[in-house]
């Protein structure tokens, strides 16, 4: 059976009642022209567009990638595959990928040989570590390269180089998943698992558009409620989401006002005592302290503050609070929005006071957005060290300096690691004088884009980019190396549920591109870092190799991966950590028999104010938490920081779409992908748009304090007083390739954004500022280019023609009614 | 040695010497108060103990540090330094008012006064989170700042 996946994402139903198996349905495309008896291998991968990390394999024909399967027996997605995997692939075959190193000579990039390229990069690295010391030198990575990749990174950048300044783009985007599951538990680790979706009776989704995030997991949902007994949902979303459509209920608060309305819920739960009392007692502490500051907290309170219906927010606290499988699920809604980490704390909070942890449909996914961002954080690629440990606690840090022979004082852990946003301020102030950029692109992704191109231009900043094509960073770069990527090179990647997955080399990488672990062991080579005893600092030089030397790193921690092999992994597919020999199998669920990594001793973090940010010292945790129980932390509602006025009288959230990745750098080359959201937009509800005499298809601006952007105008049913614009879109594709043309208004959502961050988690604020909308130019029968399958539909939908593929995105769906994998 | 920490040792010598003379000062001054004159007496000490120790670390760096180093005015020094500046200010204006309020406290336990205990009781938890949010921001800045300059 074929179908268009651009028309209908999430492909055909297969019910399934509450605690049966999901049926698999495996999903292929190849290319067209090749049938599946010329495919001559089939190459084991997982997704590398999302974070549901859904296996699937590659099609290898005469050595070029010709489609993608999925796996049906894989646990995650059991064979399907959503759209950007179906069709994604065929970006790595893009003409004008980066086959060559550039350096920068007379202000061009010019073509180099990676041994010029390299020696440039080590001899300014040498250079800055003689005159300034290891804290000139920082380091940005991504949330898409492998597991094998971010411990080398972390460990040439900790140990070798001696920095604090190592974070990953997942600081955007999920750093607030960490912090909060830190804040909770004492330490980082998903609680729940995908297969809680099976078992789940109320279903609540906290700032989450899992349709358009994770289709496949959001396929999983849809077939439960096609079957029997099917689950309650409840959407928080300002936005009217498929989840919403399909919610038994929906609120769409005022942006920015999270903590307000999740006071609330807890304040009702509370105050019908729908508390497991038995459980609170045996497994946290600070309850006293929550009833209390939640005590005030009504739903008529909270009404006035995010406008929503108190009587809304009572039903709301009813679904949550009397069902007996409650699984929630929380994303960039409430992470990148105002108080990110109090408000994703609560819903931490929810769960333990009504004891819904770790069993079957009872439990929490703090989710990701990235591929690999799961591994980027438990690497310590990402502002931690690597395997959860502590940096306040010494005996961590030893522990660590052990296992890779050096000195506890090499480890740099005077600080908490820098954070992203902290690091561009050094560069900005000229105390970080090299920046190398791992598979990200800061000059599309990163908060008021205008500063951000000024600070990576500066002459006295040498930046490195390492990227698979000429990013709107990389035409900033003073180096530019080429990478391979998914397919071209091997490695593991753990998803959203921590199911780590192999992915496998299928093809050669284009030109010389090289392999991003190829590329850092280059560098550790010529920059000769040695451990205590003079052997090499980094002693491996596969990626098996650097899988086996990170299980070393993680044995004993509660990431422990010592079970695992590339052989298990091939020969299992994707397994749970924690896995050991004693326990092959993986775990499926954490926390199911207590909390066990809040230990003073253990744990990762002692915790922040979540209001302030200030650490917790050691002292004040152990007598806060002496026998390690989860920490129900309290924290008030504090008014966002811009608010709406007579000059900027909109509220403006960015996000993203079903159809794209991050900066489009893959998405926007794949036809299929690319003509179903072709251009940037913006979101207003008809009320809005018809009080400013706007309609469907104008050309409008979109201004706050920081910048403007011009885009076409979508009307939906969006809360009103609300504008959304999608942060995909860059300057690739344009004229001037790395900036707003002439200096003129720009695309990016991020000209607009303010640079602001949530005090504990760090994580920019993209979803809380203050705008101004004015028409451009009529429409003139145009329509605004976004997708009508999603959250961007229109109000009325005979106004714009429905989004479709056409034949180029027919897609087989192969069902087996009634299969368990 | 670098410039930024040249600067915070030739301020913090400058200020244990300046803490032990008005300990000593309060010593006096309070001589009668016989708790207050002994303990502040011994802590004066800590504080010369600090300043030679300084003086003699700095030496071995070839820094000269004495008594007639002039101290640092607000602001001054190399420019990274006004941020750092700034936030140690902020947390001794925050620890003052913490022991105003720690004072307040007490009287009111003293005078039976419940609607003022309750004040303190309610604005002291956050004057101290006040106090840690200018330490954990000290604590992340310092070293990258004194390291640059």
């Amino acid at each position: 059976m074929k179908a268009d996946r651009i028309a209908d994402p999430w492909g055909a139903r297969a019910p399934y009642r509450r605690h049966d198996a999901w049926p698999s349905r495996v999903d292929a495309y190849l290319a067209e022209g090749v049938e599946p008896g010329a495919v001559q291998k089939w190459v084991g991968a997982a997704s590398l567009l999302h974070s549901g990390g859904d296996a699937m394999d590659i099609a290898v024909v005469d050595g070029r990638m010709a489609g993608v399967r999925g796996r049906a027996v894989d646990r995650v997605s059991r064979g399907r595959l959503g759209p950007k995997d179906l069709f994604g692939w065929q970006a790595n075959a893009s003409p004008d990928r980066l086959t060559r190193p550039l350096v920068r000579r007379d202000g061009h990039l010019v073509e180099t040989d990676w041994d010029t390229a390299m020696e440039l990069v080590a001899a300014r690295t040498r250079e800055l570590l003689d005159e300034r010391g290891p804290g000139s030198i920082g380091f940005y990575t991504s949330g898409q390269l492998f597991l094998e990749e971010y411990y080398t990174l972390a460990v040439l950048a900790r140990a070798g180089i001696g920095t604090n300044h190592l974070d990953g783009n997942t600081r955007l985007c999920t750093a607030t998943a960490a912090e909060a599951l830190k804040a909770s538990f004492g330490c980082d680790g998903q609680p729940g698992s995908f297969d809680d979706l099976d078992h789940a009776d109320v279903i609540a989704l906290f700032g989450h558009n899992m349709a358009e995030t994770q289709t496949v997991q959001w396929t999983r949902v849809l077939d439960r409620l096609a079957g029997g007994d099917p689950p309650r949902l409840l959407c928080v979303d300002p936005r009217p989401t498929q989840v919403a459509r399909h919610a038994t209920l929906h609120l769409a608060p005022r942006v920015g006002t999270n903590m307000a309305l999740l006071n609330a819920l807890l304040h009702e739960t509370i105050r019908h005592d729908r508390v497991d009392h038995d459980f609170v007692e045996a497994h946290t502490v600070g309850f006293e302290e929550l009833a209390e500051r939640v005590a005030s907290c009504t739903p008529e309170w909270a009404a006035d503050i995010c406008d929503v219906p108190a009587a809304r927010i009572t039903e709301a606290a009813e679904l949550v609070g009397t069902t007996d499988a409650l699984l929630s699920t929380v994303l960039q809604g409430v992470y990148q929005a105002h108080q990110a980490t109090a408000a994703a704390v609560q819903v931490n909070n929810l769960h333990l006071i009504r004891g819904m942890l770790g069993r079957p449909g009872a439990g929490v996914l703090q989710m990701n957005g990235q591929p690999s961002a799961q591994n980027t954080r438990e690497c310590g690629a990402d502002g931690d060290l690597p395997g959860f440990r502590n940096w306040q606690n010494d005996s961590h840090v030893a522990d660590l300096a052990k296992v890779w022979n050096v000195e506890p004082s090499t480890i740099p852990h005077f600080a908490p690691p820098t954070h992203a946003m902290q690091m561009f301020r050094y560069a900005e102030q000229g105390s970080i004088a090299m920046l190398w950029i791992s598979g990200t692109n800061p000059a599309v992704s990163l908060p008021e884009l205008a500063r951000v191109r000024a600070l990576l231009a500066q002459e006295r900043l040498f930046t490195v980019v390492q990227d698979l094509f000429l990013t709107e960073t990389a035409r900033l770069a003073d180096v530019v190396l080429p990478a391979a990527t998914w397919g071209e090179k091997t490695g593991t990647i753990t998803n959203a549920d921590r199911t780590v997955h192999l992915c496998e080399k299928a093809v050669e990488p284009p030109g010389e591109a090289r392999a991003d672990l190829d590329i850092f062991l280059d560098f550790a080579r010529r920059m000769d870092f040695r451990d205590k005893d003079g052997g090499p600092l980094i002693g491996w030089q596969e990626p098996e190799e650097a899988f086996e030397a990170w299980k070393r790193c993680s044995a004993g921690r509660p990431c422990d991966y010592t079970g695992l092999s590339y052989d298990r992994l091939r020969d299992a597919g994707g397994i749970q950590w924690p896995c050991t020999e004693a326990n092959p199998r993986g775990t499926e669920r954490l926390y199911t028999d207590g909390i066990t990594w809040a230990h003073p001793d253990h744990c990762e973090s002692y915790g922040k104010d979540l209001e302030t940010g200030a650490a917790v010292d050691p002292v004040e945790y152990r007598s806060l938490n002496p026998d390690g129980k989860a920490v129900l932390r309290a924290a008030a509602y504090v008014e966002p920081h811009e608010m709406p006025d007579d000059r900027h009288p909109f509220q403006l959230s960015t996000g993203r779409t079903l159809y794209h990745f991050h900066t489009r750098t893959k998405t926007g080359r794949v036809a299929q992908l690319d003509e179903a959201a072709p251009e940037v937009w913006v979101e207003a509800c008809a009320a809005d748009a018809m009080r400013l005499g706007l309609g469907e298809g104008d050309l409008v601006r979109v201004a706050t304090p920081r910048g403007a952007l011009e885009a076409r105008l979508r009307v939906t049913d969006i809360r009103p007083g609300l504008l959304f614009v999608p942060f995909h879109y860059g300057y690739w594709d344009t004229k001037e390739g790395d900036g707003p043309d002439g200096g003129g208004p720009g695309r990016a959502a991020n000209e607009t954004t303010i640079t602001d961050w949530d005090p504990a988690s760090k994580q920019p604020l993209f979803k809380t500022a203050a705008a101004a909308l004015t028409l451009v130019a009529r429409a003139d029968g145009r329509y605004a280019p976004a997708p009508t399958t999603t959250a961007s539909a229109p109000s009325d939908p005979d106004s714009v023609p429905a989004t479709a593929g056409g034949q180029q995105a027919y897609a087989t769906q192969n069902s087996e009614p009634g299969g368990t994998p | 040695m670098k410039d930024g920490i040249a600067h915070t040792l030739r301020a913090l010598h400058h200020g244990e010497r300046q803490l032990a003379r008005d300990l000593l000062a309060v010593a006096e001054r309070h001589a009668e108060e016989h708790e207050v004159h002994h303990v502040a007496t011994d802590l004066a000490d800590w504080s010369r103990e600090h300043a030679d120790r300084l003086a003699e670390h700095a030496a071995g760096e070839g820094l000269r540090l004495d008594d007639d180093t002039p101290e640092p005015r607000s602001g001054e020094g190399p420019e990274g330094l006004l941020l750092l500046h700034d936030l140690r200010a902020l947390h001794l204006a925050a620890t003052e008012n913490s022991l105003h309020w720690e004072m307040l406290a007490q009287a009111a336990q003293a005078t039976r006064d419940a609607r003022l205990l309750e004040l303190a009781s309610a604005c002291h938890p956050q004057t101290l989170r006040q106090t840690r949010w200018t330490d954990t921001l000290i604590k992340q800045v310092s070293p990258q700042v004194l390291t640059s300059l």
